[in-house]
């Protein structure tokens, strides 16, 4: 498709402003002026309409296809809290009334918003506190560790290491690293779970933190949890968890009853807020106790009154980690879904989740290695390496899943899953989807003995076929000219 | 209600492919004395009942005010165009796009949408967008420690209070030192910076507009920086951009800012849109995703997310940032806001911003005891001086149906008579007469 730039016509207009109802005032002087015009396309609305209408038909979405991303959690993101979310009330609030009048009397409706949201994620989770300011997942982490430094160093440490399995999402080892401690990675045994030998060696009071997903990325429950987060309290370190994989055990175990300290959660991920082609997501961060009075500022409180309030005054806060209280809409979005589904259906939708990706796999272990071969959590991690002995990686059977409609579960992560594919089903996916979804791969199971080439040549069917990422990636082209 | 399409006939039949007896089978693993102590969540409510909640919380906020309050985040008109493209769940219910052949749509987008970004900051190269201005901020001032291998930067007081302590915040473990220059005229305090630039100064951090309002041409300070081997960055409101001089003729290398005011609500905060660009050399730091044009098997033109070597889920802990997603959906608004614009439409709309400012200027200067501040020119925000405390003041205007403009006092000391003022193309002749009016009113009373 052409770009809209490639559509500009010279003089042709979008939208109209108003005229100018003021006296014309001098310009300003030369020097603060720009001499060259930002050269934006000149088109007209009907082109900026139809541009992004036909762009937006080239995307797999969750409302047009199966998107068994594994770890992103693409279930069914309902409509009605995009009305909510336009309501204006809620939309066109300046986020700096608060300031205006005394303790925020003219944000009432979206301090309770905030309020009640951090009440029922801490109950969700049996965290004692929680903050909806952080932007997205990472944000959340790297909010977490700061939380993490801020405890110790109240305590007089400065410890050194944060502890990381190697089977982690690659933003937990970058988060520890960018917030300023080393990284400690431990290996994952034979079992799939953290090997236990190398962490208790990793394991002393330099350790800062343990940083897990629960159930891990491999999509199993570790059994020895309980004694994982033991053996770090023993040491002084917290323990930090990785809310990505939530949505497996809602109601079923809580991260706060386990002993974790610290956790994130990603709104878009388990409370079905819009992933937005990349964002924006939200991550609020939950702790315990002795980590409450760390929480950024400001805190929403609960008057006795009954009104809602803005905390400033907290002297061990780390700070603002976001110019206000957080991704406001998606946060939003995330409360009216969890009031929606409620107790019943927050459980439900864990059960029903795990019952689909248990589902997948059986249907598919005798066509993919599964990982490690046990029973699955929310999502299933299987193994491409009896297709690569044709020649056939995960990628190709990524790309002929494309051609069939399908979304491609992620690929080569797990990184230590040779040719992993990570299969999310989610709970709002119908049987039949499912049942086409693995009838297809098991299709290409075949095919790979059969006709390997027909998996290398795929897609055929899409707007472009495979891309040179290479050349990408050497002649770097990153705007129009 | 949820949305589980399962039915109980279905289930069987997968718990039976699955060969347990029960849901209850597949948590089995869980421990016992790992249950949850409590879950204590009210019962699901339908839709209709969910949204008759959220109307009643969304009424008890106040956003039948007339608007004059910005303080970098500013009530500009969003086209009805921008919400329906945006609002397309083709767009909006994807994920970042992982695999190229079925996001075009959104890669596509992502490249005009970093096109749009270089042109409007004057620089070579921006990514597919951060979290907002603040954490975009932040991400500069580290790209600049890491290719200075410098740990000093020195800092602007003119730039927003907020930015500042969250950059603050978000280094307090590593050892970088921070010095703030103060304010001198309303602009950048030159001698100031120049006192304490030096050979450890990794870089200089201005705003444009500046917190107070005032506009500046960073030329000089950009030049004087590089002399000493150390970058400039510039947080910069991008609706000024239709008019003032960009980050690229000034000689800045890294630009950033919030890109709210093209098409995004105000919505209490969030989600916004972070920019960042920079020049060419210094690419390979950026942090984030980054679109780029290929080919594909037939030579056909194709965009795929690209330079991924920088990024965490390929260097994990040697990335240069931890950032896994961008803010595509607000990027995508700002896309489709500058391009319904346009060329001539985006400096109209700067225009209008500013004329209208100094129609206000003007007007609130003839209101007894107020004094506009006029030591540097503005763009659509300024400060003004009040007679008396400037909350009492936008409290007592709350009640005539104003939000008249932000207290300084309440981010600076010493400030307590300051109000900083932003007028957008939204508001119209007479309703800056009456703010005026009933200004004048409030301070005899």
């Amino acid at each position: 498709m052409q770009l809209i730039f490639e559509k500009s016509r010279p003089g042709r207009k979008g939208f109209a402003l108003p005229e100018i109802d003021v006296p014309i005032a001098p310009g300003l002087a030369e020097k603060y002026c720009r001499k060259q015009a930002a050269a934006l396309p000149e088109v007209s609305e009907l082109d900026v309409v139809r541009h992004f209408s036909n762009l937006s038909r080239l995307n797999f979405s969750v409302d047009t296809n199966f998107y068994p991303l594994g770890s992103c959690t693409m279930k069914y993101n309902p409509k009605f809290t995009e009305k909510a979310c336009a309501l204006e009330g809620f939309s066109d609030l300046h986020p700096l009334l608060p300031q205006l009048l005394g303790g925020g009397m003219l944000a009432q409706g979206s301090l309770e918003v905030l309020y009640n949201t951090e009440r029922l994620l801490s109950e969700i989770t049996g965290m004692y506190a929680f903050t909806t300011q952080p932007l997205a997942g990472a944000h959340g982490e790297l909010t977490g560790v700061m939380l993490i430094a801020a405890y110790h160093k109240n305590n007089g440490e400065r410890r050194k290491h944060i502890i990381i399995p190697d089977s982690s999402h690659g933003t937990n080892p970058a988060s520890a690293a960018i917030a300023g401690y080393n990284v400690v990675v431990i290996p994952t045994d034979k079992d799939g779970f953290l090997d236990m030998n190398a962490y208790k060696k990793a394991l002393n009071r330099e350790t800062a933190a343990v940083m897990l997903t629960c159930p891990d990325t491999l999509g199993f429950f570790n059994p020895k949890i309980k004694e994982i987060s033991d053996l770090a309290h023993e040491v002084g370190a917290l323990m930090y968890y990785d809310g990505a994989n939530l949505n497996a055990i809602l109601g079923k175990c809580r991260p706060g009853d386990i002993g974790f300290d610290v956790i994130h959660l990603n709104l878009h991920k388990t409370f079905a807020t819009p992933h937005g082609g990349g964002g924006p997501g939200a991550g609020p961060v939950g702790v315990c106790e002795k980590l409450a009075d760390f929480l950024p500022i400001s805190r929403v409180i609960r008057r006795s009154d009954g009104t809602f309030a803005l905390d400033y005054h907290k002297h061990k806060s780390i700070g603002y980690i976001a110019p206000f209280y957080g991704n406001f809409g998606v946060i939003l979005k995330a409360y009216a879904y969890i009031l929606c589904l409620g107790r019943s259906g927050l459980i439900e939708a864990s059960e029903n989740a795990v019952l689909s990706a248990n589902y997948c796999l059986s249907r598919l272990k005798d066509y993919y290695v599964p990982a490690y071969g046990k029973r699955c959590m929310h999502e299933c991690v299987l193994s491409a390496a009896s297709q690569l002995e044709q020649g056939v990686h995960a990628l190709d059977i990524s790309k002929y899943l494309i051609d069939k409609g399908f979304h491609p579960p992620t690929i080569y992560f797990p990184l230590i899953v040779k040719e992993a594919m990570m299969i999310e089903p989610t709970e709002t996916e119908s049987k039949e989807t499912l049942d086409a979804f693995i009838e297809c791969l098991i299709e290409a199971a075949l095919l790979a003995k059969s006709n390997p080439e027909a998996l290398h040549l795929a897609p055929l069917y899409m707007p472009v076929k495979r891309l040179d990422e290479t050349k990408a990636a050497r002649e770097p082209n990153l705007r129009w000219q | 209600m949820n949305y589980i399409p399962h039915t109980e006939l279905e289930k069987k039949q997968m718990l039976k492919t699955i060969g347990v007896e029960s849901v209850d089978d597949l948590f089995k693993h869980i421990p016992a004395a790992l249950r949850p102590k409590s879950f204590n969540i009210p019962e699901g409510k339908s839709e209709f009942e969910v949204m008759e909640h959220l109307k009643i919380l969304s009424r008890k906020n106040a956003t039948n005010l007339t608007d004059f309050v910005g303080g970098g985040f500013y009530d500009h008109y969003i086209p009805a165009a921008v919400d329906a493209l945006a609002g397309r769940a083709e767009f909006y219910t994807a994920y970042t796009p992982y695999q190229p052949e079925c996001s075009q749509g959104w890669l596509q987008a992502i490249y005009e949408y970093q096109t749009v970004i270089c042109e409007l900051t004057g620089l070579d190269v921006s990514n597919a967008s951060l979290y907002d201005g603040g954490t975009a901020l932040y991400e500069a001032a580290m790209m600049a420690v890491r290719l200075s291998g410098r740990k000093k930067i020195i800092v602007d007081s003119g730039v927003s209070l907020i930015y500042r302590t969250m950059l603050y915040a978000y280094t307090s473990n590593l050892s970088i030192e921070f010095v703030e220059t103060p304010v001198a005229h309303g602009q950048a305090c030159r001698e100031d910076i120049y006192k304490h630039l030096d050979e450890k100064t990794a870089a200089v951090i201005v705003q444009n507009p500046n917190f107070f309002g005032a506009v500046d041409d960073f030329s000089d300070i950009a030049e004087r920086v590089h002399k000493c081997g150390a970058l400039a960055i510039a947080s910069v409101y991008p609706v000024s951009l239709g008019m003032l001089k960009s980050p690229g003729e000034m000689g800045i290398d890294i630009a950033t800012g919030e890109g709210q005011s093209l098409g995004i609500p105000l919505s209490f905060g969030g989600p916004y849109l972070g920019f960042i660009a920079v020049k060419k050399e210094h690419m390979r730091q950026l942090p984030g995703r980054i679109a780029g044009a290929t080919a594909d098997k037939d030579n056909k033109r194709g965009f795929v997310l690209t330079l991924q070597a920088r990024e965490q889920h390929i260097r994990r802990e040697r990335a240069t940032s931890n950032i896994c997603s961008n803010e595509a959906l607000c990027a995508l608004r700002a896309l489709i806001y500058t391009c319904l614009l346009g060329k001539s439409g985006f400096y109209e709309l700067a225009r209008l911003n500013y004329q209208k400012a100094e129609f206000a200027k003007a007007t609130l200067d003839k209101v007894t005891g107020v004094k506009v501040k006029r030591s540097a020119p503005t763009f659509n925000e300024f400060t003004v001086c009040l007679p008396k405390n400037a909350d009492e003041v936008v409290c007592s205007l709350i009640d005539k149906g104003f939000a008249c403009g932000f207290p300084l006092g309440r981010f600076y000391k010493g400030l307590d008579n300051y109000l900083l003022v932003a007028v957008t193309e939204k508001r119209t002749k007479e309703e800056i007469v009456q703010f005026a009016n009933s200004l004048e009113a409030a301070l005899c009373s």
